[in-house]
C-alpha cells in the first residue's frame, strides 16, 4: 500500500457494542468531548452475548474494513455471563475465520466499561489507524459476489 | 409502506455546531418510508415533543426516529411522547448524533455524513420494529423470608406490618439467630435479648406471619411474582400446636449432657430441649441423634409419659409443604470461620491452612468471640459470670486477638469482617465491668471503628476501662505451667510481647452461613468466591439480585453489624412492598422468544440462559397429542440479554426489540 493511498483511504468500521458498558463508555467519551476519528458506526445491542458472529461476516459483506466487538469487562456483565459467552464464541469463530482466509486482524475484540470514555477514544483511534494502514478490505466482498444476502429486503 | 417521521435535534448548538442539521433532515427525507423529516432546536423540550406528537397525528405516522442524544438519556421520553400520540412506543428509535457524533468530531462534513449514516441505520431498524406491549405478570402478594435472625425478623415484620402475609422459614428450632446469643451490643451496651426478644414475640404472634421453624427451603419454582416454594419441615417429634411449652419434658429427660448448640458447646442441654428460654416458638424439639428412644426405637419415652397434652410423637416424619409467594427475602446471615483448619470445600477452592498455632480446639481456654458472648450473657451457661471453661476459675488476664482469619489472604480470607474491632472493644469493656481486677489485652492490626459513636466507644474501652491494645499479631499460643502463653509482637513499641493468659478470645472471621450456596442456586442468585450473595448493583441496587423478585439483606450479603443489617432488611422489605403495591407487574417486552415450529430441541439455549428463563416444553395439538419437543421462553424470567439468539444453531430464538431482522437491516443500511 503506497503512502498516498493510505492517506486518502477512509476506513469504514462497524462497532457492535453492548448497551450497558461500551455504549455508555462511548457516551462518556462524548460527554467529555474526547475526539476520535469519525470512521466508526456504533450498533447498540443489549449484550455481547447477543452478538451472533454472522453479524461480523455480514459487516464485511456490507463493506466494512474492520469490525469492533466490545462489551463489559469479564465479571461485570449486566446479564452476569453474556460477555463470557461472547469471548468463548470468539475463540472458536476466530479459528473459523482463519480457515476461511478472512483477515482476523480486522476483527477487534475488547472490553470497555461505562467509565472508560478515554479507552473508547483510544481503541477507536488505534483501530482506525491500524485499518488505514491495512488498506481497504475488498477481498471479502469479492468472495461474496453472486451470493444471496442474509436479508436482501432489509434496507429497502 | 411504513410512515416514518424523522426528527433531528439541534440540541441548541451542541449538535448543530458540528452537524449540518438542515442537510441531515433533507437527506433523510429522501429515504423510502420516511414520510416527514424535520429539524428542531430542542426536541426534548415541551414544544419539541409537541411537534413530534402533532406530526404523528397530522401525518398519520406509525414509527418515529429521533436523532439527538443518547437513548440512555431520552429514549423513555420520546417513547412516552409517541405513545401519547398513538404510536407504539417500541416503534421509536433514537440515533445518537450528539455523544457519538457532534461532541467527538470537529470536521463538519465528516460529522454530517456520519450523522446521516447513524440515522439511516435507525430508520432501517424502525422499519422492522414490531409493535410490542409491556408484559403483565400477576403478583402473589405474599413474601417468603429465609432466615429468622435480626435481619429476617425485621424484614418479616416490615412486610407484615405493611399489610401482606409473610412466610418466615428458620432452620433452627427458634428464631433469633446470632443476635439472640449476644450479651450486650455496641456502642450502647443495650442488652441484646432485651431489644430482640420483644421483636421475636411480635413475629410469633403476628397474624400475618406464618412461621416455619426447624424448616428449610427445599425447592424453588416459578419466577418474579409467582414463586412456589417447597419447605421441608424437619421432624421435630413435638406437636407445636398442642404443646404448651410447660417444660415437663425437658426437665424429666435423662440424657442431659449434650453440648448446647446455642451456647456453642459451653453449656449442656437435654435430648428434648428448647435452645434458650426466650425461644420463639417456645416449643421443644427432640434431637434424634441423642434421644435414647429415637436411637433405639424403644425404651425410655419418659417425656411422652410425662406430657399432659400428648404432644410428643416419636413417629414424626419430615414433611414437605408448599407455599406460594411473590417475593423472596434472603437473610441467612453468617457463621464464624473455623479457626483450626479451614478445609477447601466451603470457602474457595483452595484449602487454607488456618490458625492451628492458636490452639483452638486443643486448649479449652481458647474460645471464639461468640462463645465469649455466651460467657458474658446473663442468660448464658454461667449466668453471666466470666469463667475459664477448663476449671471454672475467674480469669485475671484475658487476651483478645482480632483478625483471626480476616485480612489474611495467606491463611484466612482477604476481606475485613467489619464487626470484630467493635465487639472486641466491647468484650474488653464488659470483661472489665465483671472482673474489676482483671486485665484485658487486645492484639489488633488496625482499629476500624467507622460508625456513629463507634470511635468514641473504642476510646472508652482503652481510656476508661484500661484495655491494653497491642498493634501486632500473635504468633503462637502454648501451655506453660497451667497458663496459656501468648507470644506476639507490639509493632509500635518494636518489641516482642509474651502474656500469661487465663483465657484467650479469638475474633474469628465472618463467613456466610452453611448451605447458602445451595440456596442461592435454587433461587438463581449469584454469590462471590466466599459465598456472600451478590447484589444487583453495589451502590444503587444493594438489596436486589440478578433474580427478579429475590432480595437480600443482612450478613448473607457481606459482614455487617446489627444497625446495618436492620437497615438493609427494611430496604429489602420496602422493595417487596413496592412490588406488592401493584396488582400486576409490568415488564419491558424486549424479551426472547422461540419459534417452536423450527426449534430442533437441542436445548443449547436452556443451558446458556443466565436466568434459567428457558424451559424444555412440548408442542401438543389441540387434542393434546404430542407433536414435538421445543424450548420455551418464560417471559416473566427473561431479562432480554439475547444470548440464546446467538447460540441457537437452528436460528429459532429471537429477541424482541433486537430481532435478527432488525439488526441485519441496520447493518445493511450502511452500504
Amino acid at each position: 500500500m503506497s503512502e498516498a493511498i493510505a492517506m486518502s483511504f477512509e476506513p469504514k468500521i462497524i462497532a457492535y457494542v453492548c448497551n450497558w458498558c461500551t455504549y455508555l463508555g462511548a457516551d462518556l467519551a462524548g460527554t467529555n468531548r474526547l475526539e476520535y476519528p469519525p470512521n466508526v458506526r456504533i450498533l447498540r445491542l443489549p449484550c455481547t452475548g447477543r452478538i451472533d458472529f454472522n453479524l461480523i461476516v455480514k459487516a464485511f459483506e456490507m463493506g466494512a474494513d474492520a469490525v469492533l466487538v466490545s462489551g463489559c469487562h469479564p465479571g461485570d456483565c449486566h446479564y452476569t455471563a453474556g460477555n463470557y459467552h461472547a469471548r468463548r464464541r470468539w475463540m472458536l469463530f476466530r479459528s473459523l475465520l482463519e480457515t476461511l482466509g478472512i483477515e482476523t486482524e480486522r476483527v477487534h475484540f475488547t472490553w470497555i466499561s461505562a467509565a472508560e470514555g478515554k479507552k473508547f477514544q483510544q481503541v477507536i483511534g488505534e483501530l482506525t489507524e491500524k485499518t488505514r494502514a491495512m488498506g481497504p478490505y475488498a477481498a471479502y466482498q469479492e468472495m461474496c459476489v453472486g451470493q444471496a444476502s442474509a436479508c436482501p429486503e432489509a434496507a429497502k | 409502506m411504513a410512515r416514518i417521521g424523522v426528527f433531528t435535534c439541534w440540541c441548541g448548538e451542541n449538535i448543530a455546531r458540528t452537524v449540518d442539521v438542515e442537510q441531515v433532515a433533507a437527506a433523510l427525507g429522501q429515504l423510502p418510508g420516511v414520510h416527514c423529516s424535520l429539524d428542531y432546536k430542542y426536541m426534548c423540550s415541551e414544544p419539541g415533543q409537541a411537534l413530534i406528537a402533532e406530526k404523528i397525528k397530522s401525518e398519520n405516522l406509525d414509527a418515529v426516529v429521533v436523532a439527538s442524544c443518547s437513548p440512555h438519556m431520552h429514549l423513555r421520553t420520546f417513547r412516552k411522547t409517541a405513545a401519547g400520540a398513538g404510536v407504539n412506543p417500541y416503534r421509536v428509535e433514537m440515533a445518537n448524533i450528539r455523544e457519538h457524533c457532534s461532541w467527538v468530531h470537529h470536521d463538519r462534513a465528516a460529522a454530517t455524513a456520519k450523522a446521516i449514516d447513524l440515522i439511516r441505520m435507525s430508520v432501517a431498524k424502525v422499519l422492522w420494529d414490531e409493535p410490542l406491549e409491556p408484559i403483565k405478570v400477576p403478583v402473589t402478594r405474599r413474601a417468603l423470608v429465609v432466615g429468622g435472625g435480626v435481619a429476617g425478623i425485621q424484614a418479616a415484620l416490615d412486610i407484615a406490618d405493611g399489610g401482606y402475609e409473610v412466610v418466615l422459614v428458620e432452620r433452627e428450632p427458634s428464631i433469633g439467630g446470632k443476635m439472640a446469643g449476644l450479651s450486650e451490643t455496641f456502642p450502647t451496651l443495650d442488652c441484646s435479648q432485651c431489644i430482640l426478644t420483644p421483636r421475636m414475640v411480635e413475629v410469633g404472634q403476628h397474624p400475618r406471619i406464618k412461621l416455619y421453624t426447624y424448616s428449610e427451603v427445599e425447592q424453588v419454582e416459578g419466577y418474579l411474582g409467582n414463586f412456589t416454594i417447597t419447605i421441608r419441615k424437619k421432624a421435630r417429634y413435638v406437636d407445636i400446636k398442642s404443646c404448651t411449652g410447660c417444660g415437663d419434658c425437658w426437665n424429666c429427660c435423662p440424657i442431659k449432657r449434650n453440648p448446647s448448640e446455642f451456647d456453642y458447646g459451653l453449656g449442656m442441654r437435654p435430648a428434648i430441649y428448647i435452645p434458650f428460654p426466650q425461644a420463639v416458638p417456645a416449643r421443644p424439639v427432640i434431637d434424634k441423634e441423642t434421644c435414647t428412644r429415637l436411637k433405639k426405637g424403644k425404651g425410655c419415652g419418659l417425656c411422652e409419659k410425662k406430657c399432659l397434652t400428648k404432644s410428643i410423637h416419636f413417629d414424626d416424619q419430615d414433611e414437605l409443604v408448599s407455599e406460594k409467594v411473590g417475593a423472596v427475602v434472603v437473610a441467612t446471615g453468617f457463621k464464624l470461620y473455623s479457626i483450626g483448619q479451614e478445609g477447601g470445600t466451603d470457602l474457595r477452592s483452595v484449602a487454607r491452612p488456618g490458625y492451628g498455632e492458636y490452639g483452638y480446639g486443643k486448649f479449652k481456654d481458647v474460645v471464639t468471640s461468640l462463645q465469649f458472648e455466651r460467657l458474658l450473657s446473663a442468660s448464658g451457661p454461667t449466668g453471666g459470670r466470666v469463667v475459664r471453661p477448663s476449671d471454672g476459675a475467674e480469669p485475671k488476664n484475658v487476651v483478645f486477638i482480632s483478625c483471626v482469619g480476616s485480612r489474611d489472604d495467606a491463611k484466612g480470607l482477604p476481606y475485613c469482617s467489619k464487626i470484630c474491632c467493635m465487639y472486641t472493644a466491647k468484650h474488653a469493656m464488659l470483661y472489665k465491668h465483671k472482673v474489676h481486677d482483671g486485665q484485658a489485652h487486645v492484639f489488633y492490626m488496625d482499629i476500624r471503628a467507622g460508625g456513629k459513636n463507634y470511635e468514641e466507644f473504642v476510646r472508652r474501652a482503652i481510656e476508661q476501662d484500661g484495655a491494653r491494645y497491642y498493634r501486632g499479631r500473635v504468633s503462637r499460643i502454648y501451655e506453660e505451667n497451667g497458663k496459656l502463653m501468648v507470644r506476639g509482637a507490639d509493632t509500635l513499641a518494636g518489641a516482642p510481647v509474651a502474656i500469661e493468659a487465663d483465657l484467650v478470645v479469638l475474633a474469628a472471621a465472618v463467613v456466610p452461613a452453611t448451605g447458602v450456596r445451595e440456596l442461592a442456586r435454587k433461587l438463581n442468585v449469584g454469590y462471590d468466591e466466599y459465598g456472600f450473595l451478590l447484589e444487583s448493583h453495589p451502590k444503587l441496587r444493594p438489596v436486589e439480585t440478578s433474580a427478579a423478585g429475590v432480595f437480600i439483606c443482612g450478613a448473607c450479603q457481606a459482614p455487617k453489624d446489627i444497625p446495618e443489617a436492620v437497615a438493609q432488611a427494611s430496604a429489602a422489605a420496602s422493595k417487596a412492598l413496592i412490588m406488592f403495591g401493584h396488582e400486576e407487574l409490568t415488564r419491558e417486552p424486549e424479551v426472547a422468544r422461540i419459534d417452536e415450529k423450527n426449534c430442533a430441541a437441542c436445548f443449547t439455549c436452556v443451558r446458556t440462559c443466565p436466568y434459567h428463563a428457558i424451559d424444555r416444553a412440548e408442542v401438543l395439538t389441540a387434542r393434546g397429542v404430542f407433536v414435538k419437543r421445543t424450548a420455551r421462553v418464560n417471559p416473566g424470567l427473561c431479562m432480554g440479554c439475547g444470548t440464546c439468539v446467538a447460540v441457537c444453531p437452528s436460528k429459532s430464538a429471537d429477541l424482541a426489540g433486537f430481532t435478527e431482522q432488525e439488526i441485519y437491516a441496520e447493518v445493511e443500511a450502511l452500504v
